[in-house]
Order: structure tokens, then sequence, then C-alpha cells
């Protein structure tokens, strides 16, 4: 099939980009999205032009690096599929296609569809962590966890860190993102001793970060490839005013 | 708590929580204008009777309304400028025209409150009809009197209706998100909290709107 394509040029940091068109021609609905990207970019680079710069790492759905705004959604038509799983089974003959990167002031575009998403990494540091002693493992169902709560807490591990949601938030909040590490953590007797302090530094990173905050629209939870729901932004609510009463919230 | 983004929204939930509480109240209370002048003369006699205590009343009110258009303000600027630059090609799945609007929607119900004030509480949009200087025939402030002449006309009717929805918007939106925002809510619980929101911002516009409307149809004189 062949597919007009309106992709987000940008050639760095802090430059101006703009759409431009690109044709792709020749493409097969087995392809992922970004198979077709790469036989668009073999074309654009045999006739001398720059090719489409794009993240991507897995491309098996697990790494979070393909962000791409397929048509208004982050990570394209599909639910709960990133953009390297995306097939282009799901496009047709003519179709035209928008392609732009994650839009938020804490994503800087560093080229063409590809963000700098290490503020998450900095959310994270500030706090989505469980501090142990280094030394042996320590023995499996030492710490013994009821069935529900490491269920809970699995749901809300699956998160990728992608940035879909900040992508999709019209305030670009990275509430889902940072309630899923907070829940995650929590549901655990591991992640309890430091949940007050948690739920406070990593809240303070996202602001810091340049993040809005959530306003409840739940665009995230609509975009999210891993499914991750908005009952664990209630849970890092939940969390927050715990901290309040707590010593142990510094 | 007041410098995290995430209390700074608790306290828009709060307060907003507490207006509704009040607009509850006071919805009730108008109800006794069905009954006639003598009820909700009586009504309104009663309630400034408490003198202080009306006072704390409008002080607390004041200031919970203040902190929520501060927030309210701050917050929506904040996010704005966290998502500086529009995606020329948006495709929303989730979000609402009221989500959307809820800056605008509040800034409206807060000009309107100015005015709503000025007109039934302080009385000096019409003197003629000011009823703390028009005593009904045993001396009471003639409350009914000045809604119902007020009702009457086009342009007040019009513009409480119009103002009853930007509030109807707001709380649209609100009811639910404060559950959310105070942690309220669970994955069970979230779609009958969003409905039974929704359904109660309807029902207390249409709660309110009755009265411009019944009046002005001249179904209460
Ligand atoms: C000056 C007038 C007002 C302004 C400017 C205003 C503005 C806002 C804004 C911008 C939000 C959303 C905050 C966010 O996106 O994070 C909000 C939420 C809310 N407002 Fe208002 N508002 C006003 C009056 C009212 C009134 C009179 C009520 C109650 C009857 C009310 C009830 C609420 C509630 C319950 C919320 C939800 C809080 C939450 O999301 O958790 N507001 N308001
Ligand atoms: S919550 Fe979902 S959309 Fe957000 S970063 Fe995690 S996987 Fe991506
Ligand atoms: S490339 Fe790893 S999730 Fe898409």
């Amino acid at each position: 099939m062949d597919l007009t394509l309106y992709v987000w040029r940008q050639s760095g940091p802090g430059a101006k980009g703009r759409l431009e068109e690109i044709e792709a021609r020749g493409i097969t609905a087995d392809m992922s999205f970004l198979e077709m990207l790469d036989v668009v970019n073999e074309g654009l680079i045999k006739t001398g032009r720059e090719p489409i710069a794009f993240d991507h790492d897995c491309r098996e759905g697990i790494c979070g690096m393909c962000s791409q705004v397929i048509n208004g959604v982050p990570h394209g038509p599909q639910e709960k599929t990133t953009v390297c799983q995306l097939h282009m089974r799901r496009f047709k003959d003519g179709d035209r296609i928008y392609i732009e990167p994650w839009r938020a002031r804490a994503f800087p575009v560093i080229k063409d569809l590809i963000v700098d998403r290490s503020a998450l990494d900095r959310i994270v540091q500030a706090g989505g962590y469980v501090s142990v002693h280094t030394g042996g493992v320590p023995d499996a169902n030492a710490v013994l966890v009821p069935k529900a709560d490491a269920d809970t807490a699995m749901d809300a591990a699956e998160c990728i860190g992608c940035g879909a949601c900040v992508a999709a938030c019209p305030n670009g909040s990275a509430m889902l993102f940072t309630a899923a590490k907070v829940a995650h953590l929590a549901a655990l007797p591991q992640g309890r001793a430091e949940a007050a302090r948690r739920v406070c530094m990593m809240t303070e990173a996202m602001l810091k970060e340049g993040f809005g905050s959530c306003s409840n629209h739940y665009e995230c939870q609509a975009a999210c490839p891993k499914g991750i729901k908005v009952k664990f932004i209630a849970k890092l609510n939940r969390e927050f005013i715990k901290a309040q009463f707590s010593k142990k919230s510094e | 708590m007041i410098k995290s983004s995430v209390g700074r929204k608790m306290v828009m939930a709060v307060t907003g929580a507490g207006m509704i509480f009040f607009i509850l109240v006071h919805l009730l209370g108008n109800l006794t204008l069905y009954s006639g002048p003598a009820a909700i003369n009586a009504y309104a006699y009663a309630l400034h009777r408490f003198g202080p205590l009306i006072w704390s009343f409008r002080l607390v009110m004041f200031c919970m309304f203040m902190l929520h258009l501060f927030f309210g303000i701050q917050l929506t600027l904040e996010n704005r400028a966290a998502r500086p630059q529009s995606y020329a090609v948006r495709n929303e799945r989730a979000t609402t025209f009221a989500g959307k609007s809820m800056v605008w929607s509040g800034l409206l119900i807060g000009a309107f409150l100015l005015f709503h004030l000025l007109q039934f509480t302080l009385q000096v949009i019409n003197p003629g009809i000011a009823a703390a200087s028009h005593p009904d025939p045993i001396g009471r402030p003639d409350v009914f009197t000045m809604v119902v002449l007020s009702f009457q006309r086009l342009s007040y009717a019009l513009l409480y209706i119009v103002s009853l929805t930007a509030l109807a918007l707001h709380l649209y939106h609100s009811i639910q998100s404060s559950f959310q925002t105070l942690g309220l809510n669970g994955e069970r619980t979230f779609p009958v909290v969003t409905v039974t929101g929704r359904v109660a911002a309807i029902m207390i516009f249409l709660g309110y709107a009755a009265f411009p409307i019944v009046i002005y149809m001249g179904f209460l004189r």
C-alpha cells in the first residue's frame, strides 16, 4: 500500500520544527509501524535526504522507547499496544498518517521524533526504589506477600516508563507514571518503610521537572500501552494524605 | 503540603466539596419559595437572627472561595505551561468538554456569584425591590417579592440559566474528579462515582434553573 506521512522534522533541540509530507510506497500489511519507517528511511537515504530520527530499542513492546503520536494518539490506534507492536494492517492504502513526538515541556525534542525522557528517570531517582542491604540474595518468600497485594504490585509494575501518559495528558502530567511506581512499591511490605517519603519526594520531583498536575481527564489511561489504571492515581493520593500525618515523610 | 501540586489539588477538592455542600443546603432553603411569601420570608428572617454565626459562616465560605479561585488559576497556568506546544492532530479519547473548560466555567461562576450577592444579599442592583427596605405585611424583609419581581424579567432569568449552565459544567467534571483527588475512588466504585456525579450535576442544575423558569412563566407570583 501507499501512504502519505506527515512527520515532525526538527533538526535539533530548540530548533524550529515543522511537519513534512513524505510518501511511503510499497508498504505491506505485515510490516510493523517501525519497519514501515525503516523502509521510508532507506528511500530517504537513497535520494540523499535526511532519514527520520525515531527512538526504538526492543521492538517487542517492553522497553518503552518507541515514542510516537500517530494521528493524535500516543502509540497509535491499537489499544494497549506500543508503536513497535503496531502493524500496518491497521492502516489502508491511501491513508494520511500524522506522526509527532511526545509533546511536553519536560520532554524536550532531541531530533525529529526523539524526545528526552530522562525526567522520568529523575522522578524514579527521587524515591522510586526500596533501600536494601547489599550482600547475599534474600531467601525467596522470606517476606510473605499476600497474593492479592502481589497482584496489585505486579499490575502497577507493568509500567514500562514510555511516557505516553504524559504525551496524552492535556496538562503534560506524569501522574500515571508516578502513581504506578508509588502504588507498586506501596503494595509490598518491602516498600512500606519508605512509602511516606517516597510519595512526597516523587511528586515533588514531578513538579520540579516541569510536568503539570493531574486534573483527572484520564487521557493517560486511554493511551497507556500497558493498561495502567487511574485507580493507582487515587492510590497515590491516599498515600500522599497518609504521608501528611507521618513523621517519616522527610 | 501547599508547595506540592498534589496538595494544592486536594485543597481545591476540599474547598470545592465544601462549596457543593453549601449549594445543596442553599437549594433546599430556596425550595421554601414554592410555599409562598410567608415561608421564604420566615426562613430568611430566621437565618438572619443567627447574627455572628452567619458572619463566621460567610467568612469560611469566602476563604474557601478565595483558596479555590487562587489555586484554580495557578494550577491551570502551571498545567498550560507544561504543554507549551500542542499537537497538529490530537484525538482525545477520555476527557470531556466540561473537564477541559474548568477554569472558564469556574470564572463564570465567580462573576455570577459577585452579581448574585450584589443582587440578593447586598440588594444594590434594584434598590426599588430590595427586601431589606421593603418589608412584608408583618415587617420581615420581603424576599419573596424581590426574587419573583427579578425573575419576571427575561434578562435576569436568562442570566441565571446561563450561569447555572456554567455551574453544571463545572460540577459535571468536578464531583467525580474530587473523589479521585481525595483518593476516595477504586476500580469498582469508579464508574458509579462518575455517573452519579454527572447525574447530580444535572439535578442541581434542574433544581436551581426551575426557579427562574417557573417564575418567568408566571407559575409563581
Ligand atoms: C471563582 C470561581 C471558580 C474557579 C476559577 C474555579 C476553578 C476550578 C478549576 C480550574 C478546577 C480544576 C483544577 C484542576 O484542573 O486541577 C476546579 C475544580 C473544582 N471546582 Fe472549581 N472553580 C470555581 C468555583 C467553584 C465552585 C463555586 C464550586 C462548587 C460549587 C467548585 C467546585 C469544584 C470542585 C468540586 C472541583 C474539583 C476538584 C478536583 O478536581 O479534585 N468550583 N475549579
Ligand atoms: S503508565 Fe503507561 S503510558 Fe505511562 S509511562 Fe507507564 S506504561 Fe507508559
Ligand atoms: S521499541 Fe521497545 S517498546 Fe517499542
